[in-house]
């Protein structure tokens, strides 16, 4: 909302509001950095699909790319949390105000090693928030170690060879009953943008692990988180499109070429076959497909998995219709009656 | 028609002729698993319903079944709840145990036991009473898998017959724990309980001096333990996010709730819960949870014992710096791992009022009782939202876990009040707001909730390293102002904390300060010291951390100060010495009790005179 001598027409979304209204402040975060990509793709996603930035609330835990979030939506509240445990404060804070749009975002560290127990509890909660996984494989705030992604055999700026196997965050999360689980790459806009706004737009929790080239520690030649590695190895898995709810969808879809996935808002989204068959409502197709590319070292990309029919935690839990948080205390406090019923009984 | 195997040459102590009546102690010696429980409460309640002061206290081990556990009553014509070191009849039940249970006994005491364990043969100044258990229950339980859990009631009705108790008491009692739904148990249960009654009519001549008489003591009181007081304060303060993860001893405090909560806390016209509760994958989890909740809006608990609050450690610290109120209950219990999580302590003082990392302080709430446990939880959500920080109710087992004599609790009338929350019609107002800027000179700054419906509500929240405007800063004065309105804020505090309670007695030379259950015993000891010794002694008790300025006037007033501490170290004395100067603490003295028991006066007095030099 800022002021200039002279403006030219301002473009705005279905809000009234600017992209500038969707930017946080200035990254801190190295020239480069995958993660600035990502922070740029979630302001555009949401200034396109005209959500409200103040009823989006951003979690993170600690790393490089738990920063981030002051980079994106600077009208939103956000939370940086402790290490590996955003997963829990989003959680109190959506059981708390089960209205507002919970974006978190994590790191490899983040997630796959001191977090991983809350990642996997916030999947089999089916939390409903988006959960982006910045994935370089390597530590960068404290300079460069190995994460529990970092694949074997890859190195270290040093030369350091890990010998241990990666996690690989979207089939673990497939194996724990995640409802949408997509991977992408922070170098790929298109479909970077289509993955978050069908994120925005899925009901339950939605798993993105986005590999993320460090510039500064993980870039090198025998890291395969780099950028150079994933040109030569990302196979995307199909082209992804996704209208929202509130345009108009194409009806002619090519029979046999296009899966329509309905999600719960009414958006859509569009998948469009490349090389193969893929079914993103199967997910042991899901979990073999990743155990394919793997053997065959290639990073799959797309959306591995949808579900849109499973509860989410708020409505397994039965919460009220109005927010926790704001619920008046003729809804929280219960009558004088009551108290002397419980006194009776323990008489 | 007495039975008595071994007759004293001597007459025992108490066969003078003089009764000591509603003043002594049973102690019910049982193998846990046994479904003693059932027959102790009825014993308990039964006095109670007699108008008899009462406490009960379980002693009991970690595990589900088969290592022993006592089960203590003591009624007190004075209105003593503490408990009492001396055992005066004991019902042994455990053959593992008994023969150390008897001999522990003073001279004088009774000893109700199971017939084949031949205890009469180890000692000859007790009073004795055999009971052939296994040949009383066959008729009274055909159903012999049941025989284990019915037998217990065979000696609530031998106690009630050696003890005077009313059995129209014992009925109305059985059927109170039973409830109307059970009652084919009750009817099992009350035969048994007659059994024992007539065996001890038929069989017994009564050479023991313990009986009971009618009081009227206890008339529109209720029994409850501190869990549950706990749990019905936090429902009546409007709790709305519950988050935990289970340990001996706050669990029960989280399933009470629960209890509660489905029943008085679903909308009556949506059926939909007015709140939501979150058993977590730990307790870093739990009070993450808490802290996310609390950010957002929620009145928002946890509940934990000292191992859950070395966990929670990293977030409470965060908790302070960002500035987020919840509540965390903390039933204090013994050590880490395999220790003694069954066994009650005062332990996590120092540690809870310093929690993390850094410069971290805490408020802490210390209930003595069920009343306090309901009306204190109460106090601390509106503590927790008024100064928009973590804050800490620290139990412990004694309380927790046993049943307690209590007065009705009180209404909560006053207004459940939130806090410094900014509206999204404030912030039209005000055209903005800085997150941690001391508008009022408390030290507390004005919050927005995430989801306000106002382009400028939202602000980004951190660790220690951020402006009063809630910037990211690494700026030497920005944090050093930050932890000055801190601590600032943490001084207000002092004039808000619930005031200690005193008893000054005339002229006295020393005091007692505590906290806590360690009251019972310390009320006790002041008697005993007066009555015994003619020593005169005041007594202040703590109920909240920081301090407020009575505590330093206290220890003015007095030559000596015992500061009374249920862990090894003297952490309450710990505390005091932090923030006092050398003269107020060279007036303190040091008294500990950390053997895992509830504390009880007798050691109190004792560890008193031997300081004293009496």
């Amino acid at each position: 909302m800022s002021t200039t001598a002279a403006p030219p027409p301002k473009k705005v979304n279905r809000l009234g509001l600017e992209v500038l209204n969707y930017k946080g402040s200035k990254t801190t975060l190295c020239a480069g950095c995958g993660h600035n990509s990502i922070s740029e793709r979630i302001v555009e996603c949401f200034y396109e699909l005209g959500v409200q930035p103040w009823s989006v609330a951003k979690f993170s835990g600690i790393g490089c790319s738990s920063k981030s979030p002051a980079y994106f939506l600077g009208l939103s509240h956000g939370f940086n949390g402790v290490h590996g445990r955003m997963p829990a404060i989003a959680t109190g804070a959506l059981l708390a105000n089960k209205n507002l749009l919970g974006v978190g975002v994590t790191g490899d560290g983040d997630t796959a090693s001191i977090g991983i127990g809350q990642f996997m509890h916030l999947v089999r909660r089916n939390m409903p928030m988006i959960y982006v996984i910045e994935n370089n494989g390597v530590y960068g705030l404290t300079k460069g170690q190995f994460s529990a992604t970092a694949d074997v055999g890859s190195t270290l700026k040093t030369g350091t060879v890990n010998d241990l196997p990666p996690f690989d965050c979207c089939a673990l999360a497939l194996r724990w009953g995640a409802t949408f689980v997509a991977r992408s790459f922070s170098g790929d806009k298109k479909q970077l943008q289509a993955i978050l706004k069908t994120a925005i737009a899925h009901k339950g929790l939605s798993v993105i692990d986005v590999i993320s080239p460090c510039v500064t520690f993980n870039d090198h030649q025998g890291s395969t988180k780099s950028y150079s590695y994933m040109k030569d190895h990302e196979a995307m898995l199909h082209e992804l499109d996704f209208v929202p709810f509130f345009e108009e969808l194409a009806v002619d879809l090519p029979e046999g070429e296009v899966t329509d996935v309905q999600m719960h808002d009414g958006s859509h989204l569009r998948i469009r076959k490349l090389s193969r068959e893929y079914d993103p409502t199967d997910r042991s197709a899901a979990l073999t497909l990743l155990a394919e590319a793997d053997a065959r070292g290639e990073v799959l990309t797309g959306v591995l998995y949808v579900n849109t029919g499973k509860p989410t935690f708020l409505e397994l839990l039965n919460v009220a219709d109005d927010v926790l948080a704001t619920l008046p205390e003729a809804k929280t406090k219960p009558s004088k009656a009551v108290l002397d019923q419980v006194m009776e009984e323990l008489r | 028609m007495s039975t008595l195997e071994v007759s004293p040459a001597e007459p025992l102590p108490g066969q003078s002729g003089h009764a000591v009546i509603n003043d002594f102690s049973i102690q019910v010696a049982t193998v846990n698993g046994s479904g003693s429980q059932t027959a102790n409460t009825v014993l308990m309640r039964s006095l109670f319903q007699m108008g008899i002061p009462v406490s009960g206290k379980n002693m009991f081990p970690s595990n589900i079944a088969g290592l022993p556990t006592w089960f203590t009553i003591r009624a007190s014509k004075h209105g003593y709840i503490g408990r009492r070191k001396e055992v005066d009849f004991l019902v042994a039940m455990n053959p593992e145990t008994a023969r150390e249970d008897v001999m522990n006994l003073d001279s004088g005491a009774a000893v109700v036991y199971d017939e084949p364990l031949k205890l009469n043969e180890l000692r000859s100044d007790l009073h004795f009473y055999p009971v052939p258990f296994d040949k009383l229950v066959v008729p009274v339980c055909p159903e012999a898998k049941l025989r284990k859990l019915v037998r217990n009631m065979i000696y609530d009705g031998v106690v009630a017959q050696l003890l005077s108790i009313e059995m129209e008491e014992i009925r109305k009692a059985l059927v109170k724990q039973f409830g109307k739904k059970k009652a084919k148990a009750a009817d099992l249960n009350w035969g048994a309980c007659q059994a024992g009654f007539d065996f001890a009519a038929k069989t017994f001549t009564k050479s023991d001096p313990y009986r009971v008489e009618r009081m009227n003591e206890t008339a529109g009181k209720i029994i409850i333990d501190g869990n549950a007081a706990c749990a019905l304060g936090c429902m009546f303060a409007g709790v709305t996010v519950v988050t935990w993860y289970p340990i001996t001893p706050s669990s029960s405090l989280v399933e009470s709730l629960i209890g509660y909560m489905r029943r008085f806390r679903h909308d009556p016209e949506t059926g939909k819960a007015t709140y939501a509760i979150v058993q977590a994958e730990d307790e870093l989890a739990s009070i993450g949870m808490a802290l996310g909740a609390g950010w957002a809006g929620a009145r928002s608990m946890t509940a934990t014992a000292g191992p859950g609050i070395s966990l929670m450690s990293e977030f409470v610290g965060l908790g302070y710096y960002a500035e987020i109120p919840s509540v965390i209950f903390d039933v204090e219990r013994v050590g880490p791992s395999t220790g003694l999580p069954t066994r009650t302590q005062q332990g996590d003082l120092l540690t809870t009022a310093i929690l993390s990392h850094g410069d971290t302080k805490h408020p802490m709430f210390f209930p003595c009782s069920p009343e306090e446990c309901f009306s204190m939880a109460i106090e601390a959500f509106d503590f927790a939202e008024r100064f928009q920080t973590p804050t800490f109710v620290m139990t412990d087992l004694d309380l927790g876990m046993n049943n307690w004599m209590a007065d009705p609790f009180s209404y909560p009338e006053k207004p459940i009040a939130r806090g410094k929350v900014l509206t999204a019609e404030d912030l039209d107002r005000l055209g903005g707001f800085a997150r941690y800027k001391d508008v009022d000179g408390d030290g507390v700054g004005y919050r927005t909730l995430p989801g306000t419906n106002h382009p400028k509500a939202s602000y980004f929240t951190r660790g220690s390293g951020h402006n009063a405007k809630a910037q990211y800063t690494e700026r030497e004065d920005d944090y050093i102002n930050n932890m000055d309105r801190l601590a600032h804020k943490f001084e207000v505090m002092r004039q808000y904390v619930p005031e200690p309670e005193l008893r000054l007695a005339e002229n006295a030379s020393i005091g007692f300060v505590a906290i806590g259950t360690s009251d019972y015993a310390v009320r006790e000891s002041c008697d005993q010291l007066k009555n015994e010794y003619d020593i005169e002694a005041s007594y202040l008790r703590l109920k909240a951390y920081p301090f407020t300025p009575h505590l330093a006037d206290f220890i003015r007033r007095h030559d000596r100060v015992y500061v009374v501490d249920q862990n090894r170290d003297g952490q309450l004395l710990g505390l005091m010495r932090l923030e006092f100067d050398v003269e107020l603490i060279a007036r303190l003295r040091s008294l500990r009790y950390y053997g895992g028991l509830p504390l009880d006066a007798r050691t109190v007095t004792d560890e008193v005179i031997k300081q004293e030099g009496k």
